[in-house]
């Protein structure tokens, strides 16, 4: 500050970041990503460690010894599955009670605002069955959750059938301290979503479902499951819940050291970990890995249905079984012990998991990268916005700048945000009514109408502008829509690094350089470059025309995951990310 | 050692044991004892009392020296669950309930309270001295004496809970040692706390309360009930018969009776199954009993423990029973509670009150006290039963005080039949001080249970007469209607999670923000208050005395 209060350096200091704006702002740019590159080298994270002293100490045995039983279970109930045509409600509430649990049912039905191609539902009814286990001598004040859902076809019988083997045999233990529910929910997130919003008897998505009969008090930690074969050779952990939302980094730690224990193949975005990190190969399966998370993050749909508990401060992640051509495999007997003792170890927990981190990015299982080393990453990419606002600042600083010119650009662009944001939804009967599209389709192109209607108001819109033409106009407007993208960016960046990071790592350089005769990206290709490069990252590289299906789909699940579970990111998108581009467009269509 | 002079009468002392055991709709197996001191003395004209046979000393002088006119105090582990158990013989709620009515003499009741819950907490070994005024309440109408008197000025009652509090062996022993006989003979042989705490539920509760001696009423005494209830989990998976001995519950069997007991008994129910299909008791005993229990006629084996022959050749008793469990059973008053809603700032209280019975409607009375850091607005209470809006017809509402004393609702509503009535209440979470938070803050904060009292109809006409020999399980609250009989229901305690800071954050923080506030705001206020300009320096002798010249001569200054 002593710096600044000298008038000659300042000025000094001051005509060096205008002479030089440009090439600071081109390094600050690389040694942003390279920042962020770095993070997946190994030398540079942490180990992960166990934080709770709960959980830590005391190691539990582990005696679950029925997991063919289980199995056998799973197929009774893959059986009735097929027989009832969807959930077998009456077999499993039957199946339940016989194993000791208070079984309670919640239906629950839903009208999708159109219907989900990727999934083919429309009208969607269903029931979740539950059944508490009733810890002894407690006072029903807290739980902890396993669910396994009902997935239509094959698939997921193997889950049920451990759920219901882990309930028969937990009911004999006397060690419990919490209510454990076991909950099967149908039609995954949908059914998840209406048993937790029953549960805490709130309502945010206009979902019907009936009130439930019964609770075990206030949710500590759950577990959701997905198998689909007898044996698997690996689990896979899921982390990425709603809105980039993430469970304590201590779940992932118990997960982690029970896989250890019991010498079962534990691996996170479907990658095992490596131990050659110091060569390229293994930096690279790192990065991989690491920018896996960054894009499902990034997306802030849930990943699993353990992405619904998050919102309401429940620590969650869903363990998917993989059965892939590798010799080594695990039985379910196995699964379940480790199930068990994760429970057990969740069992002594004395207060909610809060002793670890909330926010981090894994490179692999056993690394994590804490919010104060992936920080900086954004911070430098955030500084060139700033760098070009205190250029465009002095440049502006001789005659006052009129900032009230900018209000007309601005409250048009909103204007087209909200457009954005509702015509879609709503005009989806008119576009099926005149053009020759489904339901779904119609959503997704009226998106894309009026988001390259937007991009064509410029021309008409600078008319009405009091500054037209002049140089100081477009700088001034210039210089609002880049410290509103800084502010944007920045409060994305600390909900959901994932999103403001790539939103930065595309949109920056653009809008620090935009004038009126550059040319420049949008928010829509940055989202088409995000659908290849994940593509490209799972190692299912997509034709051109496969990934603008794949775009296609991904544009109207993110409308979908905003109307039925509450997602953020499209109305981000929308409302704010969208009109703040639309200034820069403004922009170049100055003259 | 003189002769007591037999023309002063006697000071007449009674105890009696009992143990009901029932087997639950559920396949669980419920035992409850009572014991029972009656002292024939008088408190209340102060006089001093030093000679103490069957009563116990310590509680009695407790009664003498805080004036206490009732006491009820209870200690409880787990919830009883009435969905799958129907009805307690005695209810009480999570943790320990203590509740207190004072005799008018009584002048600083709130000092009396606090030196009572103190002197309770040595003697049962139980934090009982945490009880102070943020958790203690004056119910108006929820709970009335239940002995006799007609005191009925809710100024002398107190009544708090401490839902987590836990009950352990260390509050059993004290327990037991309030028995005349301790636990050498008699029932509470059975007593061991090895089997006790292995079970589902535990309650042991102490009461004392004045109660007349005879139908007249001419002299009073005083009555000590012990009770303790336990409900053990016998789940065996699959449908076959369940099997239950005392030994197996207790590890004991009984040999003797306590010798100073009037009476011993234990009854078993064997009501749903009077043609023994589906029950099997051994050893058989042909003496039965029926007794009013809960709004229903319930039939008992008796076993008398002061007959020799009910111990047989062995000289000792080991019952045994062999039973089906069958469905849930729907009990006719229920209630639940929790919390909706989600994040840190505000949530919303749910009590659900379900009235099962088919056809009549009856009034409850809802006593809810909630600790002063969720703070209520009661301007969002709601009542509603069968989607339609229910006014309570009284509604005595005592708003909090911040860290001094706690919200007291208390509400009488009419429960339509065969319905669910809801009451909601919105609250705000209080960010409490940072000295105020418990050692676990995480852990959430507990709200103690509520209590729904309640004339239930009754499916039997109830026996009104109080003074007849009845079973002590079916005499505790007194009945004075013959269609109706009271029933008092406890929900489930809530924990609440407040905004918790990060504590192992401000060290950090108090850091960083000094080291800022220090570096940052001096020269950030300089900065934007002062205006700067280079002020040129004073130049050397030399170089005025050039100017001077220049000056003279016309030209520029250097």
């Amino acid at each position: 500050m002593g710096l600044l209060s000298d008038p000659n350096r300042r000025r000094a200091l001051i005509s060096l970041l205008t002479r030089l704006n440009a090439p600071i702002c081109v390094v600050c740019y690389m040694a942003g990503v390279a920042w962020f590159m770095g993070l997946a080298f190994e030398p540079f994270t942490l180990r992960t460690y166990m934080s709770e002293n709960a959980m830590g100490s005391t190691m539990v045995e582990e005696r679950f010894p029925a997991g063919e039983r289980a199995l056998g279970t799973g197929r009774e109930f893959s059986a009735h599955k097929k027989k009832a045509g969807g959930m077998p409600v009456d077999w499993l509430v039957k199946t339940m009670q016989s194993r000791g649990l208070e079984v309670f049912t919640q239906r629950f039905s839903r009208r999708l605002p159109f219907p989900d191609e990727d999934k083919e539902r429309y009208m969607v009814k269903g029931t979740n069955v539950y059944g508490i286990l009733r810890a002894p001598r407690a006072p029903r004040t807290e739980a902890l959750v396993l669910s396994a859902p009902c997935s239509p076809g094959d698939d997921n019988n193997q889950a049920v059938g451990v759920l219901l083997g882990l309930a028969q045999y937990f009911r004999n233990q006397v060690f419990w301290a919490k209510d454990i529910i076991f909950l099967v929910n149908e039609h995954d997130l949908i059914g998840m979503q209406a048993w937790l919003e029953g549960y805490h008897h709130t309502n945010t998505t206009g979902m019907d479902w009936s009130p439930l009969q019964g609770r075990g008090g206030s949710i500590q930690a759950a577990l959701s499951l997905e198998l689909s074969s007898d044996v698997v050779t690996s689990l896979d952990l899921v982390l990425e819940g709603l809105n980039g939302q993430l469970p304590n980094l201590d779940l992932a730690n118990l997960f982690y050291a029970f896989c250890q224990k019991i010498g079962v193949l534990c691996t996170t975005q479907g990658k095992l970990q490596r131990n050659d990190w110091d060569s390229v190969s293994g930096y690279s399966h790192a990065v991989q890995t690491m920018m896996l998370m960054v894009m499902k993050q990034a997306s802030g749909r849930p990943w699993g249905d353990h992405g619904l508990f998050l919102r309401y401060h429940i620590e969650a992640a869903t363990i998917k079984g993989i059965n892939s051509f590798r010799q080594y495999k695990t039985d379910a007997t196995t699964i379940g012990r480790l199930l068990e003792g994760m429970y057990r170890k969740l069992n002594n927990l004395l207060e909610r998991l809060h002793q670890s981190y909330f926010f981090y990015l894994m490179p692999s299982l056993s690394h994590f990268v804490s919010i104060g080393y992936y920080m900086p990453a954004f911070g430098l990419l955030a500084l060139i916005l700033l760098l070009r606002a205190l250029d465009l600042w002095i440049q502006l600083a001789t005659p006052p700048p009129g900032v009230l010119s900018v209000l007309t650009p601005l409250v048009i662009s909103h204007l087209t945000g909200v457009a954005l944001y509702t015509l879609p939804i709503h005009f989806q009967e008119i576009a099926v009514e005149h053009f020759p599209v489904s339901e779904t389709e119609a959503v997704v192109l009226t998106a894309i109408a009026v988001y390259t209607a937007g991009l064509a108001l410029p021309h008409n819109t600078h008319r009405l502008l009091t500054g037209r033409g002049t140089e100081n106009g477009w700088k001034v407007l210039k210089l609002v829509a880049v410290l509103y993208l800084a502010v944007l960016l920045g409060c994305t960046a600390l909900i959901n690094f994932s999103l403001g990071f790539i939103l930065a790592l595309t949109l920056v350089p653009v809008a620090a350089f935009v004038t009126p005769d550059l040319c420049s990206a949008t928010p829509a290709c940055t989202l088409l470059f995000s659908v290849f490069l994940f593509q490209e990252l799972q190692e299912m590289p997509v034709s051109f025309l496969d990934g603008w299906m794949l775009y296609l789909s991904v544009i109207s699940q993110g409308i979908l995951d905003h109307a039925l579970y509450g997602s953020l990111v499209y109305p981000l998108v929308a409302l704010l990310v969208y009109p703040c581009w639309l200034l820069f467009w403004n922009i170049l269509f100055w003259k | 050692m003189m002769p007591v002079p037999s023309s002063v009468p006697q000071p007449k002392d009674d105890f009696q044991e009992e143990l009901v055991i029932r087997p639950l709709h559920s396949g669980d197996i419920y035992a409850s004892f009572q014991f029972r001191t009656l002292w024939e003395t008088d408190f209340m004209r102060g006089n001093k009392v030093s000679h103490y046979r069957l009563f116990p000393k310590s509680l009695g002088q407790v009664i003498s020296k805080f004036s206490v006119r009732e006491l009820h105090i209870s200690f409880t582990q787990g919830y009883w669950r009435t969905m799958q158990w129907g009805q307690p013989f005695l209810p009480s709620p999570p943790g320990a309930e203590l509740w207190v009515w004072f005799q008018d003499s009584v002048t600083d009741v709130d000092g009396t309270w606090k030196e009572l819950t103190n002197v309770l907490s040595g003697i049962f070994c139980a934090s009982l001295n945490f009880i102070d005024s943020t958790n203690t309440v004056q119910p108006s109408a929820s709970f009335k004496p239940l002995g006799i008197g007609n005191v009925t000025d809710h100024r002398f009652l107190r009544y708090a809970t401490l839902p987590r509090e836990i009950v352990c062996t260390e509050n059993l022993t004290p327990w037991k040692k309030l028995l005349p006989c301790g636990s050498k003979a008699g029932l509470a042989v059975l007593l061991k706390s090895e089997k006790l705490f292995h079970s589902s539920f535990h309650s042991q509760a102490v009461h004392i309360r004045p109660v007349c001696q005879d139908w007249q009423c001419k002299t009073t005494s005083w009555e000590l009930r012990q009770t303790l209830n336990v409900v053990f989990d016998l789940h065996t998976p699959g449908q076959g018969k369940l099997e239950w001995s005392l030994f197996k519950m207790f590890s004991r069997t009984l040999t003797e009776a306590c010798p100073l007991a009037s009476s011993s008994k234990i009854y078993i129910d064997i009501t749903d199954d009077p043609q023994g299909e589906q029950f099997e008791v051994s050893p058989a005993t042909h003496l039965l009993s029926q007794a009013m229990v809960l709004g229903d006629r319930r039939t008992f084996s008796v076993y008398d423990l002061t007959q020799q022959i009910t111990f047989g050749t062995v000289r000792s008793l080991n019952l045994l029973i062999r039973w089906k469990s069958r469905d849930m059973l729907r009990p006719l008053l229920h209630a639940e509670r929790y919390v909706a809603g989600y994040g840190l700032q505000t949530g919303e209280i749910h009590t659900l009150m379900y009235n099962n019975h088919p056809y009549r409607s009856f009034p409850v009375l809802l006593l809810d006290s909630v600790p002063w850091y969720l703070r209520l607005y009661i301007h969002t209470l709601t009542v509603t039963s069968k989607g339609k809006d229910n006014k309570p017809s009284y509604i005595h509402y005592q708003p909090s005080k911040d860290r001094v004393r706690p919200h007291l609702l208390e509400m009488l509503v009419q429960l339509p039949p065969n319905s669910v009535t809801e009451v909601t209440v919105q609250f705000e979470r209080a960010l409490l001080k940072w000295t105020e938070y418990t050692p676990d803050p995480n852990h959430g904060f507990y709200v103690g249970s509520s209590v729904i009292s309640s004339l239930v109809p009754s499916i039997v006409a109830m026996d009104t007469n109080s003074t007849r020999e009845q079973p002590l399980f079916s005499s505790f609250f007194p009945c004075k209607e013959e269609s109706s009989y009271f029933m008092r229901v406890y929900t489930e305690p809530l924990l609440v999670n407040l905004p918790t800071p990060d504590f192992s954050m401000p060290y950090n923080v108090i850091c960083l923000t000094c080291t800022v506030v220090a570096v940052g705001y001096g020269s950030l206020y300089n900065l934007l208050t002062r205006s700067f300009q280079i002020e040129e320096p004073s130049p050397g002798l030399a170089k005025r005395i050039a100017n001077i010249i220049r000056k003279m001569r016309g030209v520029p200054p250097l």
